[in-house]
């Protein structure tokens, strides 16, 4: 089981070893607030009359189901980060180096029927989902958007660091965020594989940083994509299928 | 919705199984595994924080401390605690969730039925009232 754990490990490439540690740590109860023109943008959808399918898959957020469903909307939540950390996804590629099995994956998280949603919350998720599972997530993600329908994704840049805090996002209004930093707790939800998970990881690491061009490639099936400059180092992203 | 006081709830204990159909008509706290589906209309189901069901769950409140897998349909309201991990659908009339509950699945709102009066048509339209959800969680109320 040690060596498991070791293998585990090595998939998270970040620098800091002691979670928390970093200069840029944050409390895990304290709130941060922001204003985000890419929420902005889609609370125009939002504030239809009609109801709206939307799938919120970052961490579970209570404000987010307030939010959704005060308005009349049907709200689907999946935290794909959590998701992603089972370590029975692990598996190894041609040249032998660890990888997740997105196969495994997808089979078990994002089954919806094609078109099923107006939008997509995707929030930070890109930038701490290990990478073997990246684009087969984003494909999949645009099979289940309807066409014209839209998903809001959050990139650190550069100037973040390596050590920046996974933030779970919580809509308080039609274009201010509260960020929360998550903390990983698998110890519920797997049976006997939650205590290993709990044991190697409590929190997230920044995987990759994505530049312009990698969220163009990254995001090349839709129809449109809008960025949104922000002053605290996260690109926000709009993507219309 | 608190975790009831013995008596109050019939009471399925922490080392019980229980593989079938569960219904009755009185509030039911579960701190064991319950398989199939449970069937409380009009009382109130609490799963309790060692309470491990696999159902489909029909009952007028649903709190839940412990892990439910299956779809809830909670005519009143459903309560998730902060310990509590959902896998299913939940449609409700109000539902209020705790910071670090984990949920995967749909959340549906539904209005209240309309309820039978006589006359109907000299009834004004109910009024939109939020109630609070319990203490310490977030509330997530619409009727």
């Amino acid at each position: 089981m040690a060596s498991v754990t070791h293998s585990f490990m090595k998939l998270f490439r970040g620098s800091s070893t002691v979670p928390g540690q970093g200069a840029r740590s944050v409390s895990m109860t304290q709130r941060l607030t922001r204003r985000s023109s890419g929420l902005g943008a889609v609370s125009r959808t939002l504030q239809s009359e009609e109801p709206i399918c939307v799938l919120d898959i970052g961490s579970t957020s209570a404000a987010n189901i307030r939010y959704l469903t005060e308005r009349g909307h049907k709200i689907y939540s999946e935290d794909l980060l959590e998701a992603s950390t089972d370590p029975s996804l692990i598996t190894k590629d041609e040249q032998g180096q660890m990888i997740l099995d997105s196969r495994r994956f997808l089979a078990d998280n994002l089954v919806y029927p094609p078109a099923q949603f107006d939008i997509v919350l995707c929030w930070n998720l890109a930038d701490y989902m290990h990478e073997s599972l990246v684009k087969p997530v984003v494909a999949r993600l645009w099979s289940t958007i309807k066409p014209g329908g839209m998903m809001l994704a959050f990139f650190h840049t550069h100037e973040a660091g390596p050590d920046a805090p996974c933030y779970r996002y919580h809509i308080v209004d039609n274009d201010i965020l509260e960020m929360q930093h998550v903390q990983a707790r698998r110890d519920l939800r797997k049976g006997p594989t939650g205590a290993l998970h709990t044991s190697i990881e409590k929190s997230f690491r920044l995987q990759r940083v994505f530049n312009n061009r990698h969220v163009e490639n990254l995001f090349r099936d839709f129809g449109s994509i809008k960025f949104f400059l922000t002053r605290d180092n996260i690109r926000e992203v709009l993507v219309v299928r | 919705m608190d975790t009831p006081k013995t008596g109050e709830f019939a009471h399925i204990g922490k080392s019980v199984v229980i593989k079938g159909e569960l219904s009755g008509s009185e509030d039911l706290y579960v701190d064991g595994t319950v398989e199939g589906t449970i069937q409380l209309a009009g009382n109130n189901l609490v799963i309790g924080p060692n309470g491990h069901v696999h159902a489909d769950v029909n009952a007028k409140g649903v709190v839940i401390q412990g892990k439910l897998e299956g779809n809830i349909r909670a005519s009143d309201r459903a309560e998730l605690r902060k310990s509590a991990v959902i896998l299913g659908d939940i449609i409700t009339q109000r539902i209020a969730i705790e910071d670090g509950a984990y949920f995967k699945g749909k959340v549906e709102i539904q209005r209240e039925a309309a309820k039978p009066t006589s006359p109907p048509a000299n009834r004004p339209e109910p009024a939109v009232e939020a109630r609070s959800a319990a203490a310490g969680g977030t509330p997530v109320t619409k009727q």
